[in-house]
């Protein structure tokens, strides 16, 4: 396979200005990227630097100013609304600091979101939600609600929500961020047999050291700028 | 469909307060049921009113008799079709709050003149066989609990009997239904030869007359030509048509209308902040969850139905438990025991009411719906 073919993520010049009032706020400037399919990426860098603002451009939650995006040989960063949900409901997985799951609804159902928007059978949702409860070790936990979970069942959940329409990218902000070290560890564990082990491409903001260092690669971001690549 | 749940979750999050919005929304279409009820028991002799009947009434008052003589000259007229009598009998039974109405009629004519009444055969016949029979409608035999074969004792107010008594018994016969739900069926007729032979006095006087003409489009000359027949006699009369007669009344109706109009658009617009805050208060709560839904691929459309979705189940579940609750009460009857002749809640305000609590659930969920669909996702995920 060569190397073209294999990269999945293809960032190019890419700028994101805010405007705030009169003035003009630079959080992305000059952003050239690429990532393989298959590779766990860490993306670190200050409080600040732009990275939540890079990963939600990277999930369609967002457009750059200026730049392009190719996403599996795809360009999206110019898709209007409606056709950039859908293309997120079918490429991009969510991982969240603070897990986000619906406190309403069961591990199960919150799961089970995703899958509303496609055209799957009630009973192939029911399959597929199950096989991703087992994949992140939760199948017992299946009819618990977020506050009858701890904080790593709760991210753990959080991630087999973000898998189970079997996505192309897996996107994290901060999935340890909220944790103690064993949950966190057991967080990184399954994100790395993820990437290992059923291929999946993720790419995790972190600000911890200890995370970073079970990733393939990393990548740092600073005042908007991306300053070393440190190939491991 | 499949989002129902997760509509249903969302109504559960503050259970006591979607319960307190519930109750308030379930009270507001009690108090319509009741409202539409009332309306149609004041207005019910309006609608039924034949276009065709005019009634004929001594020009000074309704209280005053006319002579049944006139009826022959009556017939005369150009235009009558048929005339008949009717008079005021006054009784009371048992106790004074028992409030119904007693007419004295001439049987054969009477039912012809009033398809609406419907008597079975028999009780018809037997009705023009028994002198002391009377026919009672279903709402006040349902109230008295009579039965045909009862007699019952009437104290009369007016007409003392020429034996000097003042109970007149009476044979049930007959008890008739309404054609219409609207139809009166609280009153009882009496057979006016027995009436009059059996009076102290008045004889040979009835109170008024019921006339139908041929054609309802000439009514008003015919009975302009019924009070040219009687100009300068001893006593002049005045004919209208029913509809006209019970429009004194319709014009107070109207204004009651109002009244009530006025009161539930108070209460809709009560019910409007107290359920358009709970869904934006409710909203407002979840911007963030919000923001996750589209981050995993929800459309603003989508997002904005959901919002929607759960206003209008919140006004139709209350909506619908208060017209079910007040049509459950309604069909126990008049509340205040006889003052309204007729008392149910008309379908056709039943169905309003439907498309009421549909509109409540979408002006409620309006601004909220739209502020949700137009949220940006990286925004609501930054309020976390
Ligand atoms: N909608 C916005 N309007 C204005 N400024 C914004 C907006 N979104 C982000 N910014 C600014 O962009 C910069 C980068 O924000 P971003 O959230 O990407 O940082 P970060 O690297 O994720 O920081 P942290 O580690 O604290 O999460 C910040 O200075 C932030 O204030
Ligand atoms: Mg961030």
């Amino acid at each position: 396979m060569s190397v073209a073919e294999s990269t999945l993520v293809q960032v190019q010049a890419v700028e994101k200005f805010y405007r705030r009032g009169s003035e003009t706020v630079h959080v992305l400037e000059g952003i050239d990227l690429g990532v393989r399919a298959g590779e766990f990426l860490a993306l670190m860098g200050p409080s600040g630097s732009g990275k939540s603002t890079l990963l939600n451009l990277l999930g369609g939650l967002d457009r750059p100013t200026k730049g392009t995006i190719e996403i599996g040989g795809e360009r999206m960063d110019h898709l209007p609304d409606r056709p950039l949900a859908a293309w997120r409901a079918r490429h991009i997985g969510f991982v969240f600091q603070f897990y986000n799951l619906l406190p309403v609804l069961t591990a199960e159902r919150n799961v089970e979101l995703p899958l509303l928007l496609t055209p799957l059978s009630r009973a192939e949702r029911k399959r597929r939600v199950a096989i991703a409860l087992a994949i992140v070790g939760l199948a017992h936990r299946a009819k618990h609600f977020p506050r009858q979970l701890s904080g790593g069942e709760q991210q753990r959940a959080g991630i087999a929500r973000a898998i189970v329409t079997d996505p192309t990218l897996l996107l994290c902000d901060e999935p340890t961020g909220d944790l103690d070290r064993k949950a966190g560890d057991e967080v990184l564990n399954l994100l790395q047999a993820l990437s290992r082990d059923h291929g999946k491409t993720v790419i995790m903001v972190t600000h911890d050291p200890h995370a970073s260092a079970r990733a393939t690669r990393t990548v740092f971001l600073y005042k908007g700028q991306i300053v070393t690549e440190m190939p491991k | 469909m499949k989002y129902l749940h997760l509509t249903w979750s969302n109504l559960r999050r503050k259970k006591l307060r979607t319960l307190l919005t519930l109750l308030s929304i379930t009270v507001a279409f009690v108090l319509y049921g009741y409202l539409a009820a009332i309306r149609v028991g004041l207005s019910a002799g309006v609608d039924v009113a034949g276009a065709d009947r005019l009634i004929v009434r001594h020009r000074v008052s309704i209280a005053q008799p006319l002579p049944q003589t006139y009826q022959a000259r009556i017939a005369r007229i150009p235009g009558v079709a048929a005339v008949i009598h009717q008079s005021w009998f006054g009784g009371i039974y048992q106790d004074p709050k028992n409030f119904f109405s007693q007419f004295p009629v001439e049987p054969e004519s009477f039912l012809r003149m009033y398809p609406e009444y419907l008597l079975p055969e028999d009780q018809k016949q037997a009705w023009f066989r028994t002198r002391t029979g009377v026919i009672v409608g279903r709402a006040t035999a349902k109230r008295f609990g009579w039965k045909v074969g009862d007699r019952i004792p009437i104290q009369a107010t007016i007409w003392t009997k020429k034996d000097g008594g003042r109970v007149w018994d009476f044979d049930i016969v007959g008890i008739y239904d309404g054609a219409q739900k609207a139809t009166d069926t609280t009153i009882m007729f009496l057979r006016y030869d027995y009436f009059d032979e059996t009076r102290l006095f008045g004889t040979g006087n009835v109170g008024w007359f019921i006339v139908r003409v041929k054609d309802p489009d000439h009514a008003a000359e015919v009975a302009a030509a019924i009070d040219a027949e009687f100009a300068n006699s001893s006593a002049e009369t005045k004919a209208e048509t029913e509809k006209a007669f019970v429009g004194g009344w319709a014009r107070q109706i109207a204004d009651i209308g109002t009244i009530i109009k006025a009161i539930l658009s108070a209460v809709f617009f009560t019910i409007l902040l107290v359920a358009g805050n709970t869904v934006a208060q409710s909203v407002r709560e979840r911007t963030e969850e919000l923001g996750v839904l589209k981050a995993m691929g929800f459309t603003n459309a989508l997002v904005l139905a959901l919002v929607l979705a759960e206003s209008c189940l919140l006004a139709c579940l209350g909506g619908g438990l208060g017209l079910a609750l007040a049509w459950f009460l309604i069909a126990r009857g008049d509340p205040t025991h006889g003052a309204l002749n007729v008392f149910y809640f008309p379908v056709k305000d039943l169905a309003a009411g439907v498309v009421l609590a549909l509109a409540l659930g979408l002006v409620t969920g309006l601004i909220p719906a739209w502020q949700a669909g137009r949220l940006r996702i990286a925004d609501a995920l930054r309020k976390g």
